[in-house]
């Protein structure tokens, strides 16, 4: 723990000194933050960080962290996520989740819960080392997966596992808010003991009328039974057209709702998110043939296995290079989605966002670089 | 004749196989021991220079003001920016110690340093005319450079540049002999190439010698005398380290040729071969950026640099299994020995002839090289 904390008015008040001109001549090169940070790593002038003040685990294979963030937070609009970043190891691990809680609750405090991923790095570890005091960093929150400022009238729910959260978010909102609307969340869970918020929920439905709140259970019983299907929505929401629709869930229960919806020709009415990201290639994959996304120029090619900077050079970009062996650094990149190959030890890189050398990379299925 | 030409390919294969072996296992052992040392290293240099820049605001403590701001400004340059700008913490995936991202604490910027540093420095260590380094086009610091009246000064003149060395780096991609001696350049080019470099050079003036002595108020004189001197002691030390690095009597230099068609293992003798360490406390290697291992810096140049010191046992062992020289002595030792070289290149010479190799060339090592 740090010596002492600041209140977040405070740090606000400060903040127009912290940023102005002078202190940046004062600190330059390295910034305000690199000195603030010595002092308390939530004390900074740019830069959103977080506290971490209760860890629960409410199912087996989930957490939940409360944070405090600093001042630098702005919020976020139910449905949106943020990125959450942890160091482990020395080394820093990112990742995309969203705030479950209210957007309008008092002590600035943000939810997530994170489903533990066996395979998974950062979510492993807070299932083992999560702890009161813990420092995190934070992005701020983004993403068009978001209650709409105007409120729709009627609105559905629905969510399969841990894909609760951003709707559990815009539930929790709307019910602070005091929405009068009907809002039926439909929820799929493998059993009760899986299933989040359980307890919350039943106080949200309890407490406002408008709220249906309807769990089906593939092991138990719920409000509902079996897997999502036309016959069990036109049952239990038979005005599901007349609704603005917000969707969360894994891949199979997401395809099932898409096709109802598609073939209605409601698209336009359906808001998804998807949690799971497209797969990754596997280790053993070879080096071409993947899709090699260029974000800054634009610009796409195919993988021939040569190394980045030869692609991207051949693809026309001019990225800065020096050495072409590794060791000067010139060509470091972003990448931010994709695997790589280091050509000199042949070790394969995480598949998230990390400074990468072009000169010595090999691509593993589809890269997108920051070039 | 050089110990160089003396290896047959396959050893230079077996050597090149060694280090790779070395790098290796580092990279595979790096973890929160090496993030918990950089990020204590950078709190312990914000320390010293807030502290620094405070003592010097206080007459009774302006001299303990200058030394940490000097310890600030070295430990800042050395062993954070010089390491965190050759990607030794690029794995750690934060910003803060990114080699795209740290900038440091002297007049010269990170992206043209990363550029004669980096790679020149590192790629052409020690051939003349494609390492810059290699007197800093003020100096003649190898019989390969062709000797030139100017160079009777090179005492005086190296003296300077220790002096004003982070000016000196900060303006080294200008090449000024190009324009002063050799004529090559234009006026015009020039200041379109200073424009850049003027940046942050302005930037680090405004800082030590307007803002932080206006801070002061009526004490101002005694914080720009305290700026001055804390910059000249970091001049002089991380330009001392520098050349006991690359120029004490030794260590190589070489012709542009062995650049050709070279391997792995060639890359890494080279490397070896060009660089020279010194010997000190704990204290002295963290203050030099271990660059007191600079063979292994040379070798590893992307490896966390307070590693060096726990591998520079297996690379000496790689020495003597293959007859390779480890250059290195004393701080004092290295230091008299720079200056020897740097006097003896004052005055025309003809190439040293070489001590006869240990054994006969083999006319493969030849081809190879």
């Amino acid at each position: 723990m740090p010596a002492f904390a600041t209140p977040q008015n405070a740090q606000r008040r400060l903040q127009p000194i912290l940023r102005s001109k002078l202190i940046a001549r004062l600190t330059t090169p390295h910034g305000v933050d690199r000195y603030l940070e010595q002092i308390d790593p939530l004390w900074s002038a740019f830069e959103t960080r977080a506290r971490v003040t209760e860890v629960t685990r409410q199912t087996a294979d989930t957490v939940t962290l409360r944070l405090q963030p600093n001042a630098n937070w702005q919020g976020f609009v139910p449905g949106q996520y943020l990125q959450l970043s942890v160091d482990i190891d020395g080394r820093r691990y990112t990742r995309c989740f969203s705030p479950a809680n209210s957007c309008h609750a008092k002590d600035g405090h943000i939810e997530l819960t994170a489903r533990i991923n066996p395979e998974g790095t950062l979510t492993r570890h807070l299932r083992d080392h999560a702890h009161a005091g813990m420092i995190v960093g934070l992005s701020q929150a983004a993403g068009d997966f978001a209650l709409p400022a105007q409120r729709p009238e009627r609105i559905l729910l629905i969510s399969g596992g841990s894909g609760i959260t951003p709707v559990m978010s815009m539930l929790r909102s709307l019910c602070d808010e005091g929405h009068r609307g009907p809002i039926t969340f439909l929820h799929y869970a493998r059993s009760k003991e899986d299933q989040l918020y359980t307890e919350e929920l039943e106080q949200l439905a309890a407490r406002h009328a408008n709220v249906t709140l309807l769990r089906s259970y593939e092991q138990g019983a719920g409000e509902l039974y079996g897997r999502f299907s036309r016959e069990q929505l036109e049952s239990a929401a038979p005005d599901y057209a007349d609704a603005t629709t917000f969707l969360c869930g894994p891949p199979p229960m997401m395809a099932a709702v898409e096709a109802v919806w598609a073939a209605d020709g409601l698209n336009a009415q359906l808001h998804r998110e998807r949690f799971v990201v497209a797969a990754s290639a596997p280790a053993t994959a070879e080096t071409t043939g993947g899709e090699l996304r260029f974000v800054r120029s634009e610009r796409l090619a195919v993988s021939d296995g040569a190394t980045l900077l030869e692609q991207a050079e051949a693809a026309g970009l001019r990225p800065d290079y020096g050495c072409r062996m590794g060791i000067c650094h010139a060509c470091s990149c972003r990448k931010t989605t994709g695997r790589v190959r280091d050509i000199r030890d042949g070790r394969l890189s995480g598949d998230g966002e990390e400074d990468i050398q072009l000169c010595v990379s090999q691509p593993v299925g589809s890269v997108t670089l920051e070039l | 004749m050089s110990i160089y030409d003396t290896l047959s390919p396959k050893d230079f294969e077996a050597i090149g196989a060694e280090f790779d072996a070395i790098r290796e296992d580092v990279l595979a052992d790096l973890g929160s021991r090496d993030a918990d040392y950089i990020r204590g290293i950078i709190k312990r240099q914000r320390q010293l220079e807030i502290g620094g820049r405070a003592m010097m605001m206080l007459p009774p403590t302006w001299l303990a003001g200058i030394g940490a701001l000097s310890a600030s400004k070295i430990l800042d340059n050395m062993e954070i920016g010089h390491n965190i700008m050759h990607g030794q913490y690029d794995w750690m995936n934060d910003p803060a110690v990114s080699s795209r991202h740290f900038d440091w604490d002297t007049a010269n910027s990170a992206e043209q340093w990363k550029r004669t540093h980096n790679y020149e420095h590192h790629t052409f260590t020690n051939v003349v005319g494609r390492d810059h380094d290699v007197g800093y086009g003020l100096l003649r610091m190898s019989e390969d450079q062709p000797w030139e009246p100017r160079f009777l000064f090179n005492a005086p003149l190296a003296v300077i540049l220790h002096l004003f060395f982070q000016h000196f780096v900060a303006i080294q991609n200008l090449k000024l002999e190009d324009y002063l001696v050799y004529k090559t350049k234009t006026r015009a080019e020039l200041r379109e190439e200073f424009r850049p470099m003027w940046k942050k050079m302005r930037k680090q003036l405004a800082k030590d010698y307007a803002l932080f002595p206006a801070l002061a108020g009526p004490l101002a004189p005694l914080v720009f005398v305290g700026n001055v001197a804390a910059n000249a002691t970091r001049n002089v030390w991380a330009c001392a380290v520098i050349f006991n690095g690359h120029f004490p009597e030794q260590v190589e230099q070489f012709d542009e040729s062995v650049v050709d068609n070279e391997t792995r293992g060639h890359w890494y003798v080279r490397q070896l071969l060009g660089s020279a360490n010194f010997e000190g406390s704990k204290l002295m290697h963290i203050m030099s950026g271990n660059l007191s291992h600079q063979i292994e810096h040379h070798l590893f140049p992307d490896l966390p640099a307070h590693r060096y010191a726990e591998i520079a046992p297996r690379v000496r062992a790689v020495c003597e299994q293959y007859g390779l020289p480890y250059n290195t002595g004393s701080f004092w030792k290295q230091t008299a020995s720079t200056w020897k070289r740097i006097l003896r290149m004052s005055l025309p010479s003809k190439r040293q002839p070489e001590a006869a190799p240990q054994q006969p060339a083999t006319t493969e090592a030849r081809l190879a090289a």
